[in-house]
């Protein structure tokens, strides 16, 4: 929000106007400790879910899931600046491309070893799946 | 006589018609699509270690080897390093050459300290006996942080290197691109480190 009225709003800056996109990539004090504050609370959480032992394991592995992804979303738009404008979009492109991968890579491994270790178990253990088929 | 070679220089190097590209103007995208490399592989990384990571082979687990409180420290050292990296940029936003210095060597420091404590926490489990041929777990274990280790090692050694071309070149266009570089690499490195810190010892302690 800030870049676009800086863009358009703000005319006196125009001595800077080679340096347009320099700005905008560095974003400003108050966004720094904007999310610099996201990220200690986000981190400070999980960490004190994990030690204390409020809530039972898997209530707890899903909540401190949420605030990594959400963490790694305040550091891109605080600290790597990342909008759907930066480089013309195609910053936003190699992004989206690089999550896809990710999460085909990461769910796709999880998902068929998890399966191959349920099928290749120890032949005591085998018999009891025998009895089903 | 000056005039038509002056206008014929710039209908050879600037076409008038074509909008002017800085030098180095598309660094900034090709360096981002290398940090998406860099991404796939602490993707595989991750896999490997969540296919790995429950195979201990009889040797000892993330319960018995990790301590959240060392953990935690290096987290801060990281998130810290983070926003003084921040700074060294609005300062060279502002063209203060000293100030950027300051803040990229206060940064250089908190990498410094975050890598001196994982390298204590490495040599603890080591002297423990959790060496990387121990179990899948620790070979998974030792190869994404290891991984994570040295690209901050190459962050510091990259930043030192930029302090020493301002100190001497000052804040010019080539400095800035470089910095501007080193920065997506910086808060790169801490955003891994939050899956790191989350999928590795966070839910370690929960299994």
């Amino acid at each position: 929000m800030s870049a676009v009225s800086h863009g358009y709003d703000h005319p006196e800056h125009g001595r800077q106007d080679h340096e347009h996109d320099d700005e905008e990539a560095h974003g400003s004090r108050k966004g720094y400790w904007i999310g610099f504050a996201l990220s200690v609370v986000l981190t400070a959480i999980p960490f004190w879910l994990v030690m204390a032992k409020p809530l039972s394991s898997q209530a707890t592995a899903l909540i401190i899931m949420a605030f990594a992804a959400a963490q790694i979303i305040v550091h891109m738009i605080f600290f790597l600046h990342m909008n759907r404008r930066a480089e013309g979009g195609w910053s936003m492109m190699a992004l989206l491309f690089t999550i896809v991968i990710v999460g085909i890579s990461l769910a796709g491994s999880l998902w068929v070893m998890y399966h191959m270790n349920a099928n290749m178990m120890p032949a005591q253990n085998m018999q009891d799946m025998g009895g089903m088929g | 006589m000056s005039a038509p070679v002056a206008e014929y220089d710039r209908d050879l190097f600037h076409p008038e018609e074509e909008p002017h590209h800085a030098e180095g103007s598309s660094t900034m995208l090709g360096f981002w699509i290398y940090l998406m490399s860099d991404c796939l592989i602490f993707a595989m990384l991750f896999a490997t270690y969540g296919v790995l990571g429950t195979s201990y082979a009889g040797g000892p687990g993330p319960k018995e080897l990790f301590e959240l409180p060392l953990v935690a420290l290096n987290t801060s050292m990281l998130l810290l390093s983070s926003i003084t990296y921040g700074f060294a940029m609005l300062n060279m936003t502002e063209g203060k050459q000293r100030g950027t210095l300051v803040w990229l060597g206060i940064t250089g420091l908190f990498g410094a300290a975050f890598l001196g404590i994982e390298l204590y926490e490495f040599s603890t489990l080591i002297h423990e006996g959790a060496t990387p041929p121990t179990s899948a777990f620790l070979s998974s274990f030792f190869t994404l942080v290891g991984t994570h280790g040295l690209h901050v090692t190459f962050g510091i050694i990259w930043l030192v290197t930029l302090m020493v071309q301002v100190a001497r070149k000052g804040l010019i266009t080539a400095n800035r691109r470089r910095l501007m570089c080193l920065s997506l690499f910086w808060h790169f490195l801490d955003v891994i480190w939050i899956g790191v810190f989350t999928f590795v010892y966070l839910m370690g302690m929960l299994r």
